[in-house]
């Protein structure tokens, strides 16, 4: 519905809410630029309350500052495309998961030169310490598919990368975290 | 790269009414949005005093390890140490802003303390943390050793705190799981490579494991805030057991004996929680607090 003042209404009406649900999804992702917000899972949620829209995403990390400046971004799209009343909301629960990648996000990553995340361990009842080098599976290179590869850093430029090199052709690259 | 990626740094140089002036500034209410009501079940003051507790922990060791940027040994060991007080930060401010709201759930206008407030314009004695987080750390061993006693010990708590009756702090401790879990894995790591090193380095990792550990057993003493939350808050006389399990492993792997010594003494019965700390956290707070008390009002 386009209402008298030329903007959209946020009527609940599916056609406005597919719209305002398609913007917000192609909205990327300020430190992995190549992954919209619906890539990485942190977009939970779009929806209208009472005339308003509201957009729920997720922090990856506690201290992530990319969070600040992804909330913008989507007011600013939704409003540019007419949405009058944005609210942008934060939910940390559940906490995000590298799981909720999408198969498209780490397409994407790996057409980047990033090695998508393995599967997060599942956390029931107290974490196990992982002492020598990470028992987890080989990070496959996502310039030449090798699996031998290893990790130079626990930690990268971001919270949720760490570093790796790979053996066979000696790229070094970065490995989304499983957290 | 697509002018489409670089949407978010582009609309910094727009006209808006927001007021940042770099990327990640322009800080608003880390609980912004969040449905920050307590409880009928849970005694507000108290959740305020206990969230403060927990968030000073993260803020002044935060603190320290921010000290040793640009002073790591490589360039991998930075960028991880960085990202662990990030962590630690991100957890701080959502900690503190849960206590401001705690605390305006009993005044007249709802309104609590916010976070800046908390963390600049207390004084040292009305700070909570444990007094392990205060101490600049002497060398790298004492770095890796006080990480890992710190992180072990507070991702058990958080691990209990997941289930906690106050919805917000349960959710912020589930995320914050995650996070130590690295935190923790990183200096169990560090410590084995130090005490299972050179003869060098593990005199200086034993040494400094014999400096932390008196302010070990501080972390697991009973305090009254804690008492007055069943059901919220973790009793980390609970969670003792657990965290002395992974720091027996550690120390086994890394061919370490556990210290003997006796606990750092508490003055007149008190210590980090009643707000009685060492010296060098006065020190620490001065400079942690001088940019915003030079500039009251001043946004980040």
């Amino acid at each position: 519905m386009v209402t008298a003042a030329g903007g959209y209404g946020i009527s609940g009406e599916r056609a406005d809410l597919d719209t305002a649900r398609q913007i917000a999804a192609a909205v990327p992702d300020p430190e992995l630029p190549m992954l919209t917000v619906a890539d990485l899972g942190i977009l939970r949620d779009v929806a209208a309350e009472e005339g308003r829209l509201v957009v729920t995403i997720t922090p990856t990390y506690s201290g992530c500052p990319a969070l600040r400046e992804i909330a913008h971004d989507l007011r600013h799209r939704l409003s540019r495309a007419g949405f009058a009343e944005v609210t942008v909301r934060t939910a940390l629960a559940p906490a995000w998961s590298s799981d909720w990648i999408t198969a498209e996000g780490r397409r994407k990553l790996r057409a980047a030169g990033l090695a998508p995340p393995h599967p997060a361990p599942d956390r029931i009842g107290p974490v196990p310490l992982t002492l020598t080098a990470p028992r987890r599976e080989p990070v496959e290179c996502p310039q030449c598919g090798s699996r031998d590869t290893t990790q130079t850093a626990a930690f990268g430029a971001t919270a949720c990368k760490a570093l790796y090199r790979c053996k066979a052709c000696r790229e070094p690259f970065e490995y989304v975290k499983e957290i | 790269m697509t002018d489409d990626e670089f949407a978010a740094y582009h609309s910094l140089s727009e006209e808006t009414e927001d007021h940042r002036w770099a990327f990640g500034t322009g800080f608003t209410d880390p609980l912004e949005g969040i449905d920050a009501s307590v409880p009928d079940s849970v005694d507000a003051a108290a959740l305020a005093a206990y969230c403060l507790m927990l968030g000073d922990d993260a803020l002044v060791y935060s603190h320290r390890l921010q000290q040793w940027m640009t002073r790591m040994p490589e360039l991998e060991e930075e960028t991880a140490l960085a990202n662990i007080a990030l962590d630690l930060l991100g957890q701080a401010r959502m900690l503190l802003a849960r206590a401001g709201r705690a605390e305006g759930a009993r005044l007249a206008d709802g309104n609590g303390r916010d976070e800046d407030e908390l963390a600049f314009f207390r004084d040292e004695h009305e700070f909570r943390n444990v007094r392990l987080v205060e101490a600049l750390d002497a060398d790298f061993a004492e770095l890796a050793g006080r990480l890992l006693i710190f992180s072990a010990w507070r991702l058990a708590l958080f691990g209990r705190l997941a289930e906690s009756a106050d919805p917000v702090l349960a959710a912020i401790a589930a995320k914050g799981v995650k996070e130590l879990a690295y935190h923790r894995d990183y200096a169990a790591q560090w410590v084995i490579r130090l005490g299972d090193g050179t003869p060098l380095s593990h005199g200086k990792m034993q040494a400094a494991l014999g400096i932390i550990w008196p302010l070990v057993d501080e972390l697991f003493q009973a305090d009254p805030v804690t008492a007055a939350l069943p059901g919220v808050a973790a009793d980390p006389a609970d969670v003792r057991a657990a965290v002395d399990a992974v720091l027996e492993e550690v120390l086994a792997a890394a061919t370490l004996d556990r210290p003997g010594g006796v606990p750092m003494a508490r003055v007149a019965g008190q210590s980090g929680r009643d707000g009685v700390h060492t010296e060098a956290f006065g020190y620490l707070l001065a400079e942690l607090q001088s940019v915003a008390r030079a500039h009251p009002g001043a946004t980040w």
